[in-house]
């Protein structure tokens, strides 16, 4: 009954065959570690966000007027309805949770190099269409912090030499954010953006299946076709698109070794996630800012306006410039830097494992940089504040120059030619 | 690589276990999803059941009030009007009130708690129009019958306890809401007798 | 390199503490679970703050069900001007009226307790004293030059501030200290309550999910080992 029904579908849509070569003939190095997991998480993210977002829309308000009280109209009147926006909300900074370490993977085990280039831009697009997301979300509540936290990124813009000013009405759609401001972005948020994730996802991971996975030995799973010897090939049975032109080696198939590790990975995650959800939602103040408890109100600052932790160590670099345009240039100039990331490492050796020290040193300092840097981002400045954040920003701009000098000419490590064990 | 054999019947139960308990944990999920559609605190609080002072109408005299944003008709009825209501029994479709248009309360000759006032929402269960009240006049309609309620879309007709005439298009007799009296002067729509 | 990262990170609990609260808030120590004391709460707000502080976004027939207050009850206790029993609560007084009078119009507290905290609060309520400077006679040490009058002075009595800053024991009102205290940890309670009525439903959920997530990992996991014996 069912093999009739699949043969009825693959003789009009190859789907049996996509499946296979996507998942169950789909080789994936066996050594994947920890870091491997936040790929994964991330879909996950994105699929709660979208059906959460969806739901949201349902109750949610996009005016002036009514769209603080609809949030509480939410959290209170529509059941279950404060769990929706929980998920929501938690999801938000989770998706930069998971988001931040799935880069830093890419980073150490040099996922981004030749000849993956393009599937790390397309993951740089990603990043930035979710911080614009993101951006856009957090207005939406239209809480003072929404309002004020808008207010300042938007006046950004107003830097730019002759059109700034102009510009940032525009974007407004009023002189002061309004209404008509928060029905653009509602717009984007609910509408425009998610379909441009969605397309860029689905990019991000047909790049991937066509150029394989890393791995952390930074080793390639295809061979040469006819250079490895049959019994020292993978025992496993992949799809013919992969054997056709390669011998593969230290592969599995991605189902069901790689679904089943995952879900242990997805569960955990999500005791973790629930955890936060169930128990804090508010994510001690950084996840929803306390003064979002108060509707936006054009005439009256909070005390103190920090953007959401996970802008933190961009606005950090923007604020500890003593000029708003250059500030605004850094802080675009530090999201380039890291799309350019491929033609900054000029090595040919992947994995931090076999790098020189001088690389594991320099990763090291960014790391440490940017945790600075977003710490730094949801605190008040302050003189000290500032000289910590301007050290912090030459060690992230400082990571891609010293990566260019040192990546030419590098004292690298032998790379195994297979994976061990 | 181990050679070892592999064991199909644990590997069996154990993806049938996590599906099944994966499977409670996706019904789970739902669960917020689908209740979220259910009518808000908000709706149920403007849907509450609705007081009427029905100690001022006069006999013969239509009151509208609205109970979930449907039009209500309360109407007191004439002694003359209730003891007629027998009379074009022949001509109705229902004049039993076997369909389920009532509660149980008031499926009787004419259909209320009190044979002094009908209730009865003012739609039309043909395609929903409010049906007018005719007082005196509906013998144009109906010959022989003074009052009765008709409809303007497409001429449906219905007597003095919303008992609706055959050869009209309506298929039933016009919907008679959860009601009761608080006291004899104060109707309450959307709380039956003996509900509250 | 790493004495760097030292410098850097020993640097950092400064910048916390810098950026610390200024007034040392008292803990309220209220409890969720106590509904006497939210319904003393509720009854306190009703009497001494709802006429020009809203909940505008709390449902009368929600807090009743939520403190166990029967309908019909609560109905000839706490509601006084003839709301539907799934009304809003609100107050009528003219929002422009209300900013003339006090200087800007007295917000609404729904929120409060998710805005400020319970411990502010708790605080904020035991912290007038009298200021013959203010338009009301008093000020405030946790809320400086506060448009407020001090609407619980009848039961509370007055401070006064000395020039350490301190506040000495109030005098002249209905109730002593603790009582006072109690009434105003009550207040706290049902403001704690109001500011997010799902708190505890939220709570309790979230030990049945992460105790299933639990079980859950268990199954993933031997799963994930079982089918893995293929690979190591």
């Amino acid at each position: 009954m069912f093999a009739n029904f699949m043969a009825w579908i693959d003789k009009r849509l190859p789907l049996t065959d996509a499946m296979n070569k996507h998942a169950a003939q789909y080789p994936a190095p066996k050594n994947f570690n920890f870091w491997y997991v936040f790929g994964i998480l991330a879909s996950v993210v994105l699929v709660n966000q979208l059906l959460t977002g969806i739901w949201l829309t349902m109750n949610y308000e996009p005016s002036g007027d009514g769209a603080f009280a609809s949030i509480e109209y939410i959290m209170r009147d529509v059941d279950y309805g404060w769990l929706l926006r929980y998920m929501h909300s938690t999801g938000a900074s989770a998706f930069f949770v998971v988001v931040y370490l799935h880069m830093f993977r890419g980073m150490m085990y040099g996922s981004y190099q030749k000849p993956r280039e393009l599937l790390w831009i397309f993951g740089m697009l990603i990043f930035l269409v979710l911080m614009a997301e993101a951006f856009m979300g957090y207005l939406l509540p239209w809480g003072n912090m929404s309002y004020w936290g808008a207010q300042v990124i938007i006046s950004l813009f107003g830097a730019i030499p002759v059109i700034g000013e102009d510009l940032t009405i525009w974007i407004k759609g009023d002189y002061v954010i309004s209404g008509a401001t928060l029905n653009r972005f509602f717009a984007l948020h609910v509408i425009a953006l998610p379909l441009v994730l969605v397309v860029l996802v689905f990019l991000h991971i047909l790049a991937l299946h066509e150029v394989g996975s890393n791995n952390p030995e930074g080793t390639d799973i295809k061979k040469p076709k006819g250079s490895v010897k049959p019994e020292d090939q993978s025992k496993f049975k992949f799809h013919e698109q992969y054997t056709k032109k390669y011998d593969i080696v230290d592969a599995i198939p991605f189902h069901p070794y790689y679904t089943v590790k995952d879900l242990v990975a997805v569960v955990v995650f999500l005791i973790l996630f629930c955890w936060v959800m169930f128990f804090a939602p508010e994510g001690g103040g950084y996840f929803i800012e306390a003064p979002n408890f108060e509707p936006a109100n054009g005439l009256k600052t909070p005390e103190h306006i920090a953007p959401v932790w996970y802008f933190g160590p961009f606005y950090t670099i923007l604020r500890v410039v003593p000029d708003k345009l250059f500030g605004m240039i850094a802080m675009f100039a530090a999201i380039f830097m890291l799309f350019m990331l491929p033609w900054f490492d000029r090595g040919t050796v992947k994995s931090i494992k076999y790098r020189c020290t001088a690389h594991t040193l320099n990763l090291l300092q960014f790391a440490v940089c940017f945790i600075v840097l977003g710490i730094l981002g949801t605190m008040p400045a302050s003189e000290t504040a500032n000289l910590i954040g301007r050290i912090a920003s030459l060690g992230y701009f400082g990571f891609f120059i010293a990566l260019w000098f040192y990546s030419n000419n590098e004292k690298t490590k032998p790379v195994p030619e297979r994976v061990s064990g | 690589m181990s050679n070892a054999p592999v064991n199909n019947g644990r590997r069996r139960f154990l993806t049938a276990a996590t599906s099944v308990v994966g499977g409670v944990g996706a019904v789970g999920v739902a669960v917020p999803f689908i209740a979220s559609w259910n009518p808000s605190a908000k709706a149920k609080a403007a849907g509450a059941p609705v007081e009427v002072n029905v100690g001022k109408i006069e006999p013969g005299q239509l009151i509208r009030a609205e109970w979930r944003g449907k039009p209500v008709y309360v109407v007191r009825r004439t002694e003359k009007t209730v003891s007629e209501l027998s009379n074009h029994e022949d001509q109705l479709r229902d004049p039993s009130s076997e369909e389920p248009q009532q509660p149980a309360y008031a499926t009787n000759t004419h259909r209320s708690i009190k044979p002094e006032f009908l209730v009865a929402l003012g739609v039309c269960t043909h395609l929903g129009c409010a049906p007018t009240y005719h007082k005196g006049d509906f013998g144009e309609q109906v010959e022989g019958v003074s009052d009765g309620f008709f409809c303007p879309c497409h001429g449906s007709k219905f007597d003095m306890a919303g008992r609706v005439f055959q050869g009209v298009p309506a298929p039933l007799n016009l919907v008679v809401p959860e009601h009761s009296f608080i006291d004899d002067d104060t109707l309450l729509v959307g709380v039956g007798q003996g509900e509250a | 390199m790493k004495k760097f990262i030292l410098v850097l990170l020993a640097a950092l609990p400064g910048l916390a503490l810098a950026a610390g609260p200024s007034i040392p808030l008292d803990k309220a120590g209220n409890d969720l679970t106590d509904k006497e004391s939210l319904k003393r709460g509720f009854e306190t707000y009703v009497n001494y703050c709802l006429g020009c502080h809203q909940l505008q976004y709390q449902r009368y027939n929600r807090t009743f069900a939520d403190l166990g207050i029967d309908e019909k009850e609560g109905i000839a206790k706490y509601m006084y001007t003839g709301e539907k029993v799934g009304d809003h609560i609100t107050n009528t007084m003219p929002a422009k009226d209300a900013a003339k009078w006090f200087g800007s119009a007295p917000p609404d507290l729904t929120l409060e307790a998710r805005l400020r905290s319970p411990d502010w609060i708790y605080t904020y309520l035991r912290s007038f004293y009298a200021d013959p400077n203010r338009p009301f006679g008093v000020n405030n040490t946790v809320f400086k030059d506060v448009g407020m009058p001090h609407v619980l002075q009848g039961l509370q009595g007055v401070s006064t501030l000395d020039e350490n800053g301190n506040l000495s024991e109030a005098s002249g009102g209905s109730l002593t200290a603790e009582e006072y205290d109690t009434l105003v940890r009550d207040l706290t309670n049902f403001l704690e309550y109001v500011g997010e009525p799902n708190k505890l439903e939220r709570k309790n959920l979230g030990y049945w999910v992460i105790g299933f997530l639990f079980i859950l990992l268990i199954f993933s996991y031997l799963l994930k080992r079982e089918y893995w014996k293929d690979v190591h």
